[in-house]
């Protein structure tokens, strides 16, 4: 899921709607001050009611609020795709540097293209002697997957509700300690097999503590921005290639198409968890899970807020409640929050000068596109060719949600478009695309 | 096959449009983002045409013999119309994307159509080069002696060239292209529709890359002759530049027109 962040600057500590709305015309803070209230019921009210009306009056309110009076609600969403571009090349990055450190690894360790046998979560095997029964594995695995993951959602949002904090803490540092150590150490372990390289274990064991140790500093507390991104990219990279590992074929393929439509569901529909879980938090005024997000723009911590204590007695910044979905751990997804994180009880920060609006993007949707892209370079008859397509078909499907969240301007779920265009590019380039190519190649003949 | 192989060809057929990219596209979001939407819109065109070619032969029955060369002879043709067509329907929709972003902002920072041009051309050029070109450079990594059987040695070099030919190419029809559908000069179109089934209808020549290659590239000098002047270019602005006295020569410190 992806989300706008909301400025933190003096001026423009309002959510993430006015404040490319200020952008272009400065408003008097009295009356954002006085919107602030009713925004937040708006913000709930239009999660539960799904009608576009609200949208438009709530932007005619603030724009007439905002002293540009007259301005039609078309306008708006103009304005958000100037600003749209540069947010869309700030995920682009990440999202490629994830899918490239994906791919180069596939295509040149032997350990994540070898079947070592699969999961509990997907029991069902695929070397069955029909076809048939094949897809019925497929199908069944598909399902226990889904039913784990949804279960851990609401298992999460349940405790989310009941206010078990320190539980749901230990368990996202559980899964970044087994992520930065254990597959760190594995992935280590293979490389260096790869390459025929020797390395002792008091050096490969200083090496990975240090590692590991600076990553749960920078995921967890605080850390240079970069440093943090890097690492996020570099967990995401490495559960996507033990899914791409431990997944069967079939089962992979139709594990991604279910998970974007589970995506789609738990984000949109009024009692999905994901969306259950953003409005609690949006009425607690909290961050839910701090970590689990990327976030493009220059925080210097994720879950500090930055309030100036004298602008308005609000001591949250209202967030944009939208959803990304992401993994913490070893397939047990947890769904953060991914907004603004705002700490309640820290008045008296110190404001942040000149931070950038960003846009957050769940763990998860870096994890499943390179789950896609990793696929299709692991199986695709050392074609490349499919792997481009899959990668251009998933930049384009991210352009164009964010397209929609600069035009909707709440939650909505990443991986729905980018893993329809991702699949249908993959089957149609490899059973297409790819024997025409190949006797255009041969012949040398150029289109 | 070698590295020096590898590299060298990879350099040879990307160079350029790795020069490109980095001066001119990569420090603006928005050229970035339309160019990959101009590579997905190449991408399009060929699973159309591919899904054309494979129903074509699915049709014929995969029998062997000349059936397969003349059906990927049309598959070649049949190819350059969808890309033209496609190269029009971004134009489309660019132009009403253009719109919209003139309407917010009169006055900086909306592209204007000859930059989406060039941006366009590029897009579709790189895509097709990258498409036509990146299994062969993979396969040039590996082991093996290049035509060993009696084919020309030269494959991979000749297979380099062209598809250099073919991305700059691109970027000129694009400019051309686009030109010519904002001043409604629709003969303009059909020209750049001939020249590319002239330059793909060539490649059927090899491995007689000789004359190939060498009308390929005489086609590539006049397309790039006519692109800067479509572009506004003029003998006086090119004395300028290459004496160095215009101010502004770099594309990426001109102003939008």
């Amino acid at each position: 899921m992806l989300t706008f962040m909301a400025s933190d600057s003096e001026e423009e500590a309002c959510d993430e709607r006015t404040s490319l709305m200020s952008a272009e015309s400065p408003s008097p803070r009295s009356c954002r001050e006085s919107q602030r209230g009713e925004e937040d019921q708006e913000n709930a009210a239009q999660w539960r009611s799904q009608e576009n009306e609200e949208d438009v009056e709530d932007d005619a309110d603030q724009y007439i609020c905002s002293g540009v009076p007259g301005r039609p609600p078309g306008l708006e969403e103009e304005l958000t795709l100037k600003y749209g571009a540069k947010h869309v090349i700030m995920l682009f990055v990440p999202v490629t540097l994830c899918m490239v450190v994906v791919v180069a690894t596939i295509k040149s360790v032997r350990f994540y293209t070898e079947k070592n046998g699969q999961l509990i979560y997907t029991p069902f095997t695929e070397d069955t002697p029909s076809v048939g029964q094949r897809l019925l594995n497929s199908v069944l695995n598909t399902l226990i997957m889904i039913s784990v993951i949804v279960v851990m959602t609401i298992f999460l949002v349940l405790l989310y509700k009941y206010r078990c904090y320190k539980f749901i803490h230990g368990w996202l540092i559980m899964s970044s300690l087994m992520l930065l150590f254990l597959f760190t150490y594995i992935y280590l372990g293979e490389v260096l097999k790869t390459y025929n390289v020797a390395m002792d274990y008091p050096t490969l064991f200083l090496t990975v503590w240090n590692f590991g140790a600076v990553g749960m500093v920078c995921i967890h507390w605080k850390g240079p921005l970069v440093l943090q991104q890097a690492y996020l990219i570099m967990i995401s990279a490495l559960m996507a290639l033990v899914f791409i590992k431990y997944l069967p074929e079939w089962s992979a393929w139709v594990i991604l198409g279910a998970i974007s439509v589970y995506d789609l569901v738990a984000v949109l529909c009024p009692k999905g968890p994901l969306r259950m879980l953003v409005e609690t938090a949006q009425e607690r005024n909290e961050p839910i899970f701090p970590a689990l997000i990327y976030s493009s723009a220059m925080v210097w911590t994720v879950g500090m807020a930055k309030l100036d204590p004298s602008s308005q007695g609000a001591l949250q910044l209202p967030y944009d409640p939208e959803m990304e979905d992401s993994y913490d751990s070893f397939g047990e997804p947890s769904y953060p929050d991914v907004f603004e994180p705002t700490l309640p009880g820290y008045p008296g920060e110190e404001l942040e000068e000149e931070e950038e609006r960003g846009v957050k993007l769940g763990l998860g949707d870096f994890i499943f596109y390179s789950v896609l892209v990793g696929k299709a370079a692991a199986t695709g008859n050392g074609d490349w060719n499919t792997t481009l397509a899959c990668f251009v078909a998933i930049l384009i499907g991210l352009c164009l949600t964010l397209l929609l969240l600069a035009v909707f301007k709440k939650a909505l779920p990443a991986l729905p478009i980018s893993i329809t265009f991702g699949l249908i590019f993959y089957f149609s380039t490899d059973n297409l695309v790819r024997p025409f190519m190949d006797t255009l190649a041969s012949h040398q003949l150029y289109i | 096959m070698t590295a020096a192989v590898f590299f060298g060809c990879a350099f040879i057929a990307f160079g350029p449009a790795l020069a490109l990219y980095v001066f001119t596209i990569a420090t603006e979001p928005l050229r970035v983002i339309f160019l990959i939407a101009g590579a997905f819109f190449w991408l399009v065109s060929l699973l159309i045409s591919s899904l054309f070619w494979f129903l074509a032969r699915l049709i014929t029955n995969n029998k062997d013999g000349p059936t397969q060369k003349y059906l990927l002879i049309f598959g070649v043709l049949l190819s350059v119309f969808v890309q033209e067509t496609f190269r029009f329907a971004y134009y489309r929709l660019l132009k009403k994307a253009s719109e919209g972003l003139k309407s917010i902002s009169p006055d900086e920072a909306a592209p204007s159509m000859r930059l989406l041009a060039y941006v366009s051309g590029l897009g579709f050029g790189i895509m097709s080069g990258v498409f036509s070109f990146v299994n062969t450079l993979s396969n040039s990594l590996g082991p093996g002696t290049v035509g060993i059987h009696g084919d020309s040695p030269q494959f991979f070099l000749n297979s380099a060239f062209m598809t250099l030919v073919i991305i700059l190419l691109h970027v000129f029809w694009g400019v051309i292209f686009f030109d010519a559908c904002e001043k409604k000069k629709w003969y303009v179109l059909l020209i750049v529709l001939l020249t590319h089934l002239l330059v793909s209808a060539q490649t059927f020549l090899n491995p007689h890359y000789g004359i190939n290659l060498v009308s390929a590239y005489i086609i590539m000098v006049v397309m790039a002759i006519w692109a800067f002047f479509v572009a506004g270019g003029s003998c006086r602005s090119l004395k300028l530049c290459l004496l160095c006295q215009d101010k502004d020569f770099l594309l990426y410190n001109q102003r939008s027109r």
